[in-house]
């Protein structure tokens, strides 16, 4: 096992990782433990789960979840293991159910995951139900309706997890007229054959995009290029505890234009526009509306892309699931419609984007099991790291600094006891 | 036209049978200049009859965005197809739906093998089409490719199913 400083203080250095980290099942199995089954992992959003009784089947790492909503509005996460024998209570995407049947010896749950009644209750007598209840994740919590779980008992909260990057999802948030996101267009799932940290570290690595999005950016003008260029003011930002950011707010503000973030313009969504200075006031909407929304990857799962969001899910040292969804901003039906056809087109196991930052995952994977050199180089743009204004790290769009800080929380979490 | 037609069904044979090849083969063009004014080319995703205007799917195109999808593929720099994939179309149960309005339906099984750098892969769908004769030619106004596991996690597909 990888799990003691010694052996990480050998595979992570400052500026390079050992290639290892990306094929050892056994570091994997490491990071199941140390990362997916202990810190704050998304699981899924309070819109999925809308009405009292509403269940959603989710994920963590390659355990399933079941993300429901209890008849008082409570959200629980549970785990789908009868807790008699083993078998699976639940087999359906999601649903409406107050309770679970375990189709094998017909135990039933409550949402809330509370033994109700078994079958032939007589030969239980004396009993305790209380103890037979379904698996729970010990700690759920929510931000503006993003769920996550912890397997952890005690630990930082979800607010300390998530630090300075909160404000990101504030500024998602504020797109909306109503300040509020929602996920209800479906998931697409798309699996490679690749370590999870090959996907999480390039959600914000600007460097790759003019070369391996070259082929949709010359058949079609997104304008996205030119973000992610050498010229480009747009930075990369540690917000610390494994979250990085590319702001593209400096590249739009320069164009000085609301929605061109979006490749549209003011006149094109004259209902959105409106909606949004009725609820912001001009000036401030004007701001959001030129801002856009964010670029950032919350450590270790929750990609939101702009106009989408990315569940990761780690399955095996080989074996990973991109789960994406268009986001759904609340009281902007023109833009909803838009938001979901662009993320139909750019996402997925075809999308004119995904399909080959995945097929650089899927090599990278198979580059990694060639022996030398061992290393990962992740130096650039050392020189020109510095400070904003909050104190976060910043350097230009395409430096490696997110992944620099993705590792130095990676190497904390995998060397905490 | 008539659904009982044996020359009709001949030919909606041999259509289907050329898209099929001319998608193996990496025709882009070819295959493109298949597809009517109005067309959409749908692959669903969770389901076979999800509605594509409120939920993701895996491939919902219209007619200037098969365009975008065959031009990329034609710029050589479509990683996720350079190299190509390697493929064949299997294609069995023809049948001759409806036929109505100058628009025709067929339906078949498919089956593609796909090799590629990762792997090989076999992908499996109920394929609906909409044909219409245009200047003699019949040309596709809609073909729906249902996946067998489109609601499972998925492999990349970046070839043309």
């Amino acid at each position: 096992m990888a799990s003691t400083s010694t052996d990480l203080d050998r595979l992570i250095r400052h500026d390079r990782v050992h290639g290892s980290l990306y094929r050892d099942p056994a570091i994997f199995d490491a990071e199941l433990e140390k990362i997916w089954y202990r810190t704050w992992v998304y699981v899924g959003h309070e819109s999925e789960v809308a009405n009292a009784d509403d269940f959603v089947m989710k994920s963590i790492g390659p355990q399933p979840v079941i993300m429901t909503r209890g008849r008082s509005g409570d959200i629980n996460l549970l785990l789908n293991r009868c807790p008699h024998r083993g078998n699976q209570v639940c087999t359906a995407p999601r649903g409406n159910a107050k309770t679970f049947t375990c189709p094998y010896h017909n135990w039933t749950f409550a949402n809330d995951g509370r033994l109700t009644a078994y079958a032939f209750p007589a030969g239980y007598d004396g009993q305790d139900m209380s103890r037979l209840g379904l698996g729970r994740v010990p700690r759920v919590a929510s931000y503006r309706g993003f769920v996550f779980g912890s397997f952890a008992a005690e630990g930082p909260s979800l607010e300390e997890h998530l630090g300075g990057a909160a404000e990101t999802i504030d500024r998602l948030c504020e797109a909306s007229p109503e300040g509020e996101v929602e996920i209800t267009a479906g998931f697409l799932q798309h699996r490679v054959k690749a370590n999870w940290k090959f996907v999480l570290e390039n959600e914000t690595d600007g460097y790759h995009p003019a070369f391996v999005h070259a082929s949709i950016f010359s058949v079609a003008d997104s304008g996205i290029g030119a973000l992610y260029g050498a010229k480009s003011t747009a930075l990369s930002r540690d917000y610390g505890n494994g979250h990085t950011e590319v702001d593209l707010r400096p590249e739009f503000r320069r164009i000085g234009q609301p929605m061109a973030w979006f490749g549209t313009t003011a006149d094109r969504v004259p209902d959105y526009v409106a909606k949004m200075k009725r609820s912001h006031g001009e000036r401030k909407a004007r701001e959001i509306m030129t801002d856009g929304t964010p670029h950032v990857m919350i450590f270790p799962n929750l990609f939101i892309a702009e106009i989408q969001i990315f569940v990761l899910q780690a399955r095996g040292v080989d074996d990973t699931v991109q789960h994406v969804t268009a986001l759904q901003l609340k009281g902007a039906p023109d833009l909803n419609r838009r938001l979901r056809q662009q993320t139909m087109g750019s996402v997925g196991p075809a999308g004119f984007l995904l399909a080959d930052d995945s097929e650089m995952y899927e090599r990278t994977q198979r580059g990694v099991q060639s022996r030398n050199p061992e290393w990962l180089y992740l130096g650039r743009g050392q020189h020109r790291e510095r400070r904003d204004e909050n104190g976060y790290q910043v350097a230009h769009a395409t430096d490696e600094l997110p992944q620099r800080g993705i590792w130095r929380h990676y190497r904390t979490l995998m060397e905490a006891a | 036209m008539a659904i009982g037609d044996g020359a009709l069904l001949k030919r909606i044979e041999q259509f289907i049978y050329r898209e099929a090849r001319l998608q193996d083969e990496h025709r882009y063009d070819e295959w493109e200049a298949l597809w009517t004014d109005d067309a959409i080319y749908w692959v669903p995703a969770n389901g076979d009859d999800i509605d594509p205007d409120q939920h993701m799917s895996i491939i919902y195109d219209n007619r200037s965005r098969i365009g975008v999808r065959v031009r990329q593929l034609l710029s050589g720099k479509r990683l996720a197809q350079e190299p190509r994939s390697r493929l064949r179309h299997l294609v069995t149960n023809i049948e001759l739906v409806g036929c109505r309005a100058g628009e025709i339906s067929a339906a078949c099984n498919v089956m593609v093998f796909e090799s590629n750098l990762r792997d090989a892969t076999i992908w499996a769908a109920r394929t609906d089409y909409v044909l219409r004769e245009e200047n003699g030619a019949l040309k596709m106004a809609r073909k729906k490719v249902a996946l067998v596991n489109n609601d499972k996690p998925l492999y990349t597909l970046s070839f043309l199913i």
